[in-house]
């Protein structure tokens, strides 16, 4: 019976467990701190509708973007070996031309929305693809190879908007950013399920799934069975790119400005952890998206437990590193074994004195 | 007589999780001879050999070198106590030079005394009469002398095991020769060499003692000289071999008459010369040579493997054009390559994933097979194949070769290919397996469908194939049919006796 | 035919090579900003200035390089920097003395190479994971000391700052007829001294050797009887020195801590790394091309801005651009090497 639970536990959940015992830690630890923390209330805002509200609310409404950059990442990883730095850069830059479209009209209608939001995909997809000819076509690891763009990405983006910080009223902008009247769950979450949804889907009716892990897991031999795995990597980038759009989109539209020096900034790292925190190999291969969602849930849970600590918002970093570094050293396959070895040595000393006391 | 035991293991036993890999092993081996070490595939070898450098830690057993009991806790800790190793794999580093690879980890300062160590290397690599400079950067080499830098290194360190595992898998046979000469010679100076290989011959001409594990158990000891060949390959599978004359007579293969399935002219690739090909259907052929002729390379060229650089390709009388592996699949070719980890099986993924696969990229991104569909495909080649495994969810990466093997084989039979390529299909898995897959070409050919089939042993070709192509020097030098598919012919063509 | 006493021509190898194109390319570039440009660049002090402002950089580019040559990445060497700098200040002004200062300098650089070296080569963890966690500590460590700009204010500390090599007959005749002597900062001696340090390691050292051959095939020098493990600790342990004493230089540089400290330096030292010929894949790579990486960064921007492009975006535009020129002239070069070595 105990072996059975141990192996649901490592087997049937995967590399599910860790983020998921991370959550069910940080819940715990939560509620004995406040018992009230994740109370969900109805709040009404400034527009007058009912929304939801409450720490809950805000964490799932928080981790909006990184869950929709961690989603793409993941694809990226596992096809690439590698990742993407640059995605904090190229969201810049995605706002930037979502702002500037919007901006050229006379007004901002349903249509111009839909304008700039494509637009903003179309650019997006291009740095992505750029970053996908240098990895897929010059064989350059990817994290060298959008260090170009990292570098850079942020003055394209300050170009763009003329050094300038423009802003955007528009309740349909304010809508995406944060309420669509009468519906009282925060829009970017609502975003974050469709991205998600369109994912699954694009795994069901596609085979990207199996043809992303075989190129990740032996790109050789995909290569002979017919992959073409530099078309392959290049998607994954391009489908990361829609991610940033999407994620640029959400940010901008948050705070209907566009910054390009702090927009997403540093969201790079972030992502890269939910990915591993969501129990993929960031050496590629097989991967899990819901992995990197809940991995992108996780981090966030963490920040605001710490902000609702008291943790100013500069100080948070030396904290979510010591809990990084807790969750990788548990989820470490050397870590475990040890922990397995001991307890093996225990029961053994065990049987042992119990021989000896026979004697 | 009575000669000095140099290194003793005694009830070895290594558990893995769920398999017991190794059960009671012994191994004796004795100062200045060459111990050939055999077994079919997950018979323990590679364990044992693993277990004695320090790769692994046994989980039973007594190590005795020259009667001192000893423990080994790494290859490092194997090199101090005289055990050195050179591996099927090249484990050398190739951005190092070729003085640096003979001598890292093994200095006794700190300082490296690069000149001094040059000329020691230059002076070892002249005396073995390898053609490689010490300055020069390893992955400048060819395979085969880098092979031979990885034994120059082992022989300076004044080893007495030796032990080589594999070791003539990248050789050609002027190097192999090469290399047993060096072998006797260091016999002759007291050195105990473990020999670990899949070719009988080679066994047979060095070899002093045979010792056989079975199953990751010890059959036995033997004097070379006691054991003919027969009743080695016997012990090794632990049957007898009345089944490999139920695959009928090579003689009795009849020419194929039937229409042209496949033709190629001209056809070249960054790898491979021009060269001219063609199979009917329901065909069986093979191509021979030496490793390095160039037989690997022309099929592969036929695939679309590597970058084809000329030639016309006619298939079903229809001029087409094959420079990817996809154009090959849509004309009803599969290949099986050669190097089955390296460019066969997708590890990680389940049986299930490995087995559609090829199937799957047919059908395009867009046209997924649906998941009942592909399990449905799954069962039905795990039962036809017999392919051992615990589920069709089982990561491939963690059955045996053969079954490996079966998988990749299923995943091309799956496409219903009118022509299967199959590069050394039963290179490094259990005789069992090797015949059954031997016997599926034979009915693959009957219901129609046309195999090239590349072995490393003729004997498995001259049962399987009527009509030979036979590859000297990356060409064509010889097509072998009817009363001619022979040992001594295809030997005699091969090595280009006739002028 | 073959003569064992006379020098043998091997060709380049792959670290040779990537690095040769590198200083060419810096010679050329530098020759063409004297020429084109003249000013400043005809000046020693040029040259000087280059190495005063980035000594630091250039040490913590020579950690990097140690574990990328390892195979390895640690993107924390910015933000230990960082913390470093925040560290001594507050000690100095609390009245620490200068050689305990040094002390702490190396000890947290070495607590940090310590850890994360512990972390991923005895348990095996991604050294991305754990650098990146690396740097989210110690920048919340800097902030956690002090959110707000410290300036030293401690008289040993300033003589020591202030130290700086004169080389008169190395300067210039400025318009108003002084004689500017060219100056050195003691910092650039500390990152010269390091560099040939590390050189020496990389070279004659059986330990540096051992990151190469850890580098190029990590099973092999596993077989070839190398402490893998402990080699990669070693990397990621002197990587976390040379993040400390790049602390104490940037430290003597500017004369205070500030929370944004070398921001954005783990970055700029990888591209050093890789124009000067440090593959990320491991195994290639050598810090006199990491010197001249540097050098060819900074050289760059002072190229833009010299030509009046004083917008700052232009400098991290064409910092980009050359990352790409010289990843993608890598590849090519590279590429073209192994397709030779076939034929």
């Amino acid at each position: 019976m105990k072996k059975n639970n141990k192996k649901f536990l490592s087997g049937g959940l995967g590399q599910l467990t860790i983020p998921l015992i991370a959550i069910a830690l940080l819940f715990i630890f939560n509620l004995i701190r406040d018992p009230g923390f994740f109370s969900i209330g109805i709040s009404h805002n400034n527009d007058g509708n009912a929304v939801l509200a409450g720490n809950l609310i805000s964490i799932i409404n928080g981790a909006s973007e990184l869950a929709v950059l961690a989603m793409g990442m993941t694809l990226v990883t596992a096809a690439c070996g590698g990742q993407d730095i640059s995605v904090g850069a190229a969201a810049a830059i995605a706002g930037s031309v979502f702002v500037k479209v919007l901006k050229s009209g006379s007004g901002i209608s349903g249509g111009t929305v839909v304008l700039a939001f494509v637009s903003a995909c179309i650019v997006a997809m291009l740095f992505g693809t750029f970053n996908g000819i240098l990895v897929a076509v010059f064989k350059i690891q990817p994290m060298i190879a959008t260090l170009i763009l990292y570098t850079c990405g942020r003055s394209i983006a300050y170009w763009i908007n003329g050094g300038a910080t423009p802003t955007v009223s528009s309740h349909i902008i304010t809508a995406i950013g944060s309420f669509i009247p009468g519906i009282p769950i925060p829009t970017p979450v609502l975003i974050v399920a469709l991205v998600a949804i369109l994912f699954k889907l694009l795994f069901h009716f596609t085979s990207l799934e199996l043809f992303t892990q075989s190129v990740g897991i032996n790109g050789s031999a995909a290569r002979l069975n017919g992959i073409n795995s530099t078309f392959i990597k290049l998607l994954s980038f391009i489908i990361l790119g829609v991610c940033v759009a999407v994620a640029g989109t959400i940010g901008v539209s948050r705070l209907s400005l566009i910054n390009h020096e702090t927009l997403l900034l540093d969201v790079e790292m972030d992502t890269i952890l939910a990915v591993a925190i969501g129990g993929n190999s960031l050496g590629g291969g097989k991967f899990k998206i819901s992995g990197s969602i809940i991995g992108a849930y996780v981090i966030q849970m963490l920040t605001t437990t710490l902000y609702a600590m008291k943790v100013s918002s500069t100080d948070v970093k030396a904290y979510k590193a010591i809990v990084i570094v807790l969750l990788v050293v548990i989820g470490s396959p050397v870590v475990k074994q040890r922990f397995s070895k001991l307890v093996e040595r225990l029961t053994a000393k065990k049987t042992i004195t119990v021989k000896g006391a026979e004697e | 007589m009575q000669e000095e035991i140099l290194l003793q293991m005694k009830g070895i036993d290594k558990k893995f999780p769920g398999v017991l890999a190794l059960n009671g092993v012994d191994f004796t081996l004795r100062k200045g001879e060459i111990h050939a070490l055999m077994g079919e595939n997950g018979a323990g070898k590679s364990t044992l050999i693993k277990v004695l450098t320090g790769v692994y830690q046994k989980d039973g057993g007594v190590i005795t070198v020259e009667g001192e009991n000893v423990s080994i806790k790494s290859p490092q800790d194997a090199q101090n106590k005289g055990i050195s190793t050179v591996y099927q794999e090249i484990t050398l580093c190739p951005n190092l030079t070729v003085a640096e690879n003979m001598f890292i980890g093994r200095e006794s300062g700190e300082w490296i005394k690069r000149k001094e160590r040059e000329a020691r290397a230059d002076e070892i690599l002249g005396g073995l009469g390898i053609p490689a400079r010490s300055t020069q950067q390893l992955g400048d080499c060819s395979l085969a002398v880098q092979q031979m830098v990885a034994i120059a290194r082992a022989v300076d360190m004044q080893c007495k095991v030796l032990i080589l595992d594999e070791p003539t898998s990248s050789l050609d046979d002027k190097e192999v020769n090469m290399l047993f000469e060096l072998m006797r010679d260091l016999k002759s100076k007291g050195v105990g060499i473990i020999f670990v290989t899949h070719f009988l011959e080679q066994v047979y001409e060095v070899s002093d003692r045979i010792t056989v594990l079975r199953n990751g158990e010890l059959v036995g000891e033997y004097p070379v000289e006691k054991l003919p060949r027969v009743e080695l390959v016997s012990k090794m599978m632990g049957k007898d071999l009345d089944e490999l004359s139920t695959l009928g007579d090579p003689e009795e293969k009849k020419t194929i008459v039937n229409e042209v399935l496949y033709e190629a002219e001209g056809l070249s690739s960054s790898e491979a010369q021009p060269f001219d090909f063609s199979i009917r259907k329901g065909e069986v052929n093979g191509f021979t040579g030496l490793l390095g002729s160039g037989r690997s390379e022309s099929v592969r060229a036929i695939f679309g493997a590597d970058k084809v650089t000329g030639g016309a390709v006619k298939i079903k009388g229809e001029q087409v054009k094959v420079t990817k592996p996809i154009d090959a699949m849509k004309h009803g070719i599969g290949y099986l390559a050669e190097d089955r980890k390296r460019d066969g099986i997708i590890a990680e993924l389940s049986v299930r994933e490995n087995i559609i696969l090829a199937l799957q990229v047919m059908n395009g991104m867009f046209k997924p097979i649906s998941r009942s569909e592909q399990e449905a495909f799954a069962d039905e080649y795990i039962k036809v194949l017999n392919i051992k495994t615990a589920s069709r969810e089982t990561p491939v990466g963690s059955l045996s070769g053969g079954n490996q093997q079966k998988v990749i084989l299923a995943r091309w039979l799956l496409t219903h290919p009118d022509y299967l390529i199959l590069d050394e299909p039963t290179r490094g898995i259990d005789v069992g397996t090797k015949l059954e897959i031997q016997k599926l070409v034979l009915k693959l050919a009957e219901e129609g469908v046309s195999v090239t089939f590349i072995s490393s042993e003729v004997e498995e070709m001259l049962r399987t194939c009527s009509r030979l192509i036979v590859m000297r020097d990356r060409h064509i030098v010889g097509e072998l049919t009817g009363s001619d598919l022979n040992q001594t012919q295809v030997m005699k063509t091969i090595a280009g006796g006739e002028a | 035919m073959k003569n064992p006493f006379g020098k043998r021509k091997e060709p380049l190898t792959d670290t040779q090579l990537l690095m040769t194109i590198t200083i060419g390319i810096f010679i050329v570039m530098y020759i063409l900003a004297m020429t084109l440009l003249g000013g400043g660049f005809l000046h020693a002090q040029q040259i000087f200035d280059m190495l005063n402002d980035n000594a630091s950089l250039i040490i913590v580019s020579c950690g990097l390089t140690i574990v990328m040559i390892g195979g390895g990445i640690d993107i924390s060497v910015g933000a230990v920097t960082s913390l470093v700098v925040m560290s001594c200040v507050l000690y100095l002004n609390n009245g620490g003395n200068v050689f305990v200062s040094i002390l702490l300098a190396l000890g947290i650089g070495l607590a940090f190479g310590l850890v994360q070296g512990f972390l991923i080569s005895y348990l095996e963890i991604q050294p991305f994971i754990v650098t990146l966690a690396g740097m989210f500590f110690a920048r919340g460590m800097t902030t956690i000391l002090s959110v707000n700009p410290q300036k030293v204010d401690h008289a040993a500390f300033a003589k020591l700052r202030d130290t700086q090599i004169v080389i008169p007959w190395l300067g210039y005749t400025a318009k108003n007829g002084n004689l500017v002597p060219a100056r050195i900062e003691l910092g650039v001696v500390v990152a010269l001294f390091c560099v040939v340090m590390i050189f020496i390691l990389l070279k004659y050292i059986r330990l540096g050797r051992n990151f190469y051959a850890m580098g190029g095939n990590q099973t092999s020098a596993l077989m070839l009887g190398i402490n893998v493990k402990r080699t990669r600790f070693y990397s990621y342990l002197l990587s976390g020195l040379l993040s400390g004493i790049s602390g104490f230089v940037f430290m003597m540089h500017t004369g205070a801590g500030n929370a944004t400290n070398a921001a954005g330096m783990e970055m700029n030292a990888i591209a050093s790394s890789i124009i000067g010929g440090t593959l990320l894949t491991g195994g290639v790579g050598n810090v006199i091309g990491t010197f001249f990486g540097t050098m060819t960064l900074t050289t760059i921007k002072k190229i833009v801005v010299s030509s009046g492009l004083n917008d700052p975006w232009w400098q991290s535009i064409t910092t980009g651009g050359m990352l790409c020129f010289f990843i993608l002239l890598q590849s090519v070069v590279l590429g073209r090497r192994s397709k030779k070595k076939k034929a």
